[in-house]
């Protein structure tokens, strides 16, 4: 099988937590191994000698039993010894907390948003911002097709930010609550929709580092990855140089007028990125939790209704708002592929221009920031 | 008491033969009837649960989804979840409070038998809403046990349902505590001081004022809950004023002394059981009281360890790091009194008592376990990962779990009158104690390697581990059939136990013929 090929890359953090790549993951490696420590000596000294009573103070072996049963020197001291190495422990451990929580000083700062299920990164220096989606695909998860050698830690965007840059964090959420974690970085931090929280980090190597939403968040919880590319400075240039332009393309399209065929095309992808994780690939929902698309009201009935939906969900259920999230033009593309997919043969179609009338006049212009 | 002076006055019989079927079970107020009725919905509800489990590990055995939808998957652990804390664990032990508290004062029945009768019955109604809710559109209750807003806002009609069977268990155990607070208090023999009643009776007496204690901030939660998805409040709200994080404060200032009440009386019965079969008293008996005491009080100031990823100050996750480590001081010094008990003993190994072992051996992993994550940097590291999955089922499975068989082994025989069989017992025994180590020990390398909890499908790194633990999960599974086997067995015949059972037990209960008459000590016994 594919896992079986990456063995000697696993061996190494099978028993132990990840290979650090930052200080504070270092900090926290050397923390937990000793404890682990102090806990296995105590392990062995107390555990030692009730086996050594369960061998020989047995009837078995003719053992008579004593009677005592107090020793208050003994109680003294099986009191104070546990409290003394619990403040060898606390020490070490409250220095690490207090450089965890220092959040100052950063080099950059990037705002992380948890929405079910995906993330949304701004890049509040640079001015880049894009969503990053699980992008391995579903015959996998389903097992149709045989798995990556990332399976399920793989994305279509990921984080990309320079080795060596103290990163610091800033943690929200859409919806519910989720959590940002990647192991080796030792950054994890609640996503709490309505609250910013931070976090930092700060990459000692180059290279590549997966995480995952840690915090339940419905149905699709275990399929949010999260991967962080720690690359070079230069490296990081040349990939903003390229976000930004790809941002100049998508803000053009938004003034574009299409062609049904191209809508419906472009819809489809839109949909499969943002709609099918509940509405399912074909439109029918999940009884009971998730609505159907094919054939309903919304998809059939007026299309004013439909952009006003899409754009601003639905309060109070979980169809969330897309309006800050996708650009005018992928919203004419997903609502046009909706309407004539299926059994939703509308013919209707719908531009750009018209999700920006939809938007009302201040919002026109571009999506919010995620 | 009534009960008691009443049936003098009268034709005995008409009140020692309680009526026949359905109805006697329904109107009883005798508190063995009770206590048995606890013990059997708890082991109704333990294979219901475990069934849960054992689905959700197959579903594990490897990576895909191949038996259940992401959604359904979520069901299972909530319910799983739910049911093993609310439905399993409490009324198992509220079984054991029912017959043994009684019997261990000398008192002939508990203080309020009619509302001992309604905090039973209404327990079967909250679990019948859980379950029912399987059936509802959209299915059971998906959002975790624990409940966090604003994910269980967006659930459908199953997730008011649970709020009503929450208010329901909490009311049930309420009505459970106020009755074993007023039996200690009031209806000890003549002479048994509280310094001298068994230690089961105080770990029950400081687990019911937990239970006062944090129930009602448990159902004023839930009521918020219910509130914000029925009514348009915002407690937790960001968009409304509200605070999502603030449901965590209350709802752990409810569920971190519930740990302890899942675990006190666990140490009440092993401390019961250690010194039968070391045929040695038990070692430092006042230190466990205050150790008992302290750990409860311990518990109403650790809340927020269950929080330490929201975000919280560095001087508040340094206060709750190292109240939660202090814990450890109490929590060490009943293991070594347990060791001091066997220490110089005369030991045998029957059933109960390997029980008992196993659960001073495997709770102090999931105590050590504990401290690790006590840590606060470690902990934020390790926070909803495998490695706290693996801590709390070896706190709960091989702690509260493991003393519930020991507890049974130990007394079925003053129940029944008729002794378990020893060999099946022994299987039991051994078969749990490997399978358990072989699920929940490879979890611990799971959380440490980043393993998320609550995850229907995982990356390819965990698979070994991941199909070890089904493995471990289908071998415990399986050998609870040989318990429920035993405990058939036991209640229907075999060789009739004698009134002391076992040749080192002391207390008042082993003084009571076996199987222990409908009713005791009517009149007091006279403490020597």
């Amino acid at each position: 099988m594919a896992w079986a090929a990456s063995l000697p890359v696993r061996a190494e953090y099978a028993y132990n937590l990840q290979v650090p790549a930052s200080k504070v993951a270092q900090d926290v490696f050397e923390l937990h191994n000793l404890i682990m420590l102090v806990c296995l000596g105590i392990f062995i000294v107390v555990f030692g000698a009730m086996f050594y009573s369960l061998l020989k103070h047995r009837k078995s072996v003719g053992h008579k039993a004593a009677h005592f049963h107090e020793n208050t020197t003994v109680e003294v001291i099986w009191t104070v010894i546990p409290f003394v190495i619990l403040m060898g422990m606390a020490y070490p451990a409250a220095k690490v907390v207090i450089d965890m929580k220092d959040t100052s000083n950063p080099d950059m700062s990037i705002k992380v948003t948890g929405y079910q299920w995906k993330w949304g990164y701004t890049y509040l220096n640079d001015g880049v911002s894009f969503y990053s989606t699980l992008s391995t695909p579903r015959d996998q998860i389903e097992g149709t097709a045989a798995k990556g050698e990332h399976y399920l830690l793989e994305v279509d965007e990921p984080m990309v930010v320079p080795v060596g840059k103290r990163v610091r964090l800033l943690i929200t959420a859409n919806d519910v609550i989720h959590s940002w974690w990647v192991p080796a970085l030792g950054a994890k931090q609640d996503a709490i929709p309505g609250f910013i929280r931070d976090s930092w980090f700060k990459a000692d190597k180059i290279g590549t580092y997966r995480g995952q939403c840690v915090e339940l968040c419905g149905k699709d919880h275990g399929f949010m990855p999260i991967v962080v590319e720690v690359v070079s400075e230069a490296d990081y240039k040349i990939w903003l140089d390229k976000k930004k332009g790809a941002a100049t393309t998508a803000a053009a399209d938004d003034s574009k007028i299409f062609a049904p065929a191209e809508l419906i095309a472009r819809g489809e992808k839109v949909y499969a990125a943002n709609c099918a994780a509940c509405h399912q690939a074909d439109g029918m929902g999940l009884p009971g939790v998730f609505l159907p698309i094919n054939g309903s009201k919304v998809a059939t009935g007026p299309i004013d209704a439909h952009i006003s939906t899409v754009l601003n969900g639905r309060p109070g259920t979980a169809m969330a708002a897309f309006g800050g999230q996708l650009s005018d033009a992928d919203i004419a593309a997903v609502v046009t592929y909706q309407r004539n997919a299926w059994d939703n043969k509308t013919g209707d179609t719908a531009q750009p221009a018209q999700i920006a009338a939809a938007r009302g006049g201040a919002e026109a212009a571009a999506p919010a920031a995620p | 008491m009534t009960d008691a002076t009443h049936a003098h006055g009268h034709d005995d019989h008409a009140h020692h033969a309680p009526p026949g079927g359905v109805m006697r079970w329904l109107t009883t107020t005798n508190h063995k009837d009770i206590g048995s009725l606890y013990l059997w919905f708890s082991l109704i509800m333990l294979f219901t649960a475990g069934s849960m489990a054992l689905l959700i590990r197959a579903e594990l055995f490897q990576p895909g989804l191949q038996l259940t939808n992401p959604d359904f998957f979520n069901q299972l652990t909530t319910m799983h979840g739910l049911i093993m804390i609310f439905g399993v664990i409490m009324p198992a032990f509220s079984g054991f409070a029912n017959w043994q508290i009684p019997l261990m004062l000398g008192a002939p029945d508990m203080a309020f038998p009619r509302m001992n009768n309604w905090a039973f019955w209404i327990l079967p109604v909250a679990g019948a809403l859980l379950m029912g809710s399987f059936l509802l559109p959209g299915g059971a209750v998906a959002g975790g046990w624990t409940m966090y807003p604003p994910l269980f806002i967006q659930g459908g009609i199953s997730y008011d349902l649970t709020i009503l069977a929450v208010h329901i268990m909490g009311l049930s155990s309420i009505m459970g505590s106020i009755n074993i607070i007023t039996t200690i208090l009031n209806m000890r023999a003549p002479g048994l001081t509280l310094m001298k009643m068994p230690l089961f009776c105080w770990t029950w007496l400081i687990t019911a004022y937990l239970l006062i204690a944090t129930m009602p901030v448990l159902a004023g939660a839930v009521t918020m809950l219910l509130t914000d998805r029925n009514f348009g409040t915002s407690f937790f709200n960001a968009a409304g004023g509200g605070d999502p994080v603030m449901f965590q404060h209350i709802f752990w200032f409810f569920a971190h002394p519930e740990v302890y009440i899942l675990i006190l009386p666990a140490f009440g019965i092993v401390s019961s059981i250690i010194p039968t079969f070391a045929r040695k008293p038990l070692f430092g008996y006042a230190s466990m009281v205050y150790a008992t005491a302290s750990i409860a009080i311990l518990s109403f100031i650790v809340w927020a360890h269950h929080m330490f990823s929201v975000g919280m100050p560095a001087a508040a996750q340094l206060f709750f790091m190292f109240s939660t480590m202090l814990i450890a001081v109490p929590t060490g010094v009943k293991v070594f009194n347990w060791v001091a008990t066997m220490w110089k003993g005369s030991m045998t190994f029957e059933t109960p008592m390997l029980f008992a072992i196993a659960f001073v051996c495997l709770f102090t992993i999931g105590g050590f376990s504990g401290l690790v994550l006590a840590i606060a940097p470690v902990d934020i590291q390790l926070h909803d990962t495998y490695y706290v999955v693996a801590h709390f089922h070896y706190v709960l499975v091989s702690g509260a779990l493991f003393s519930i068989f020991a507890g049974i082994y130990y007394w079925l025989p003053k129940w029944s009158g008729y002794m378990y069989d020893e060999t099946l017992g022994k299987w039991h025994f051994w078969l749990s104690v490997i399978g358990m180590n072989i699920v929940f020990f490879p979890m611990h390398f799971l959380g440490l390697a980043g393993m998320p909890r609550r995850i229907p499908d995982y990356a390819l790194q965990f698979t070994e581990f991941n199909q070890i633990a089904t493995v471990g999960a289908f071998i415990f599974g399986f050998s609870q059939l040989i318990f429920l086997v035993v405990v058939l067995k036991a209640a229907k015949g075999g060789v009739k136990a004698t009134d002391r059972v076992w040749e080192g037990a002391e207390g008042l209960e082993w003084t009571l013929p076996s199987p222990a008459p409908y009713h005791t000590f009517e009149t007091a016994p006279v403490m020597k």
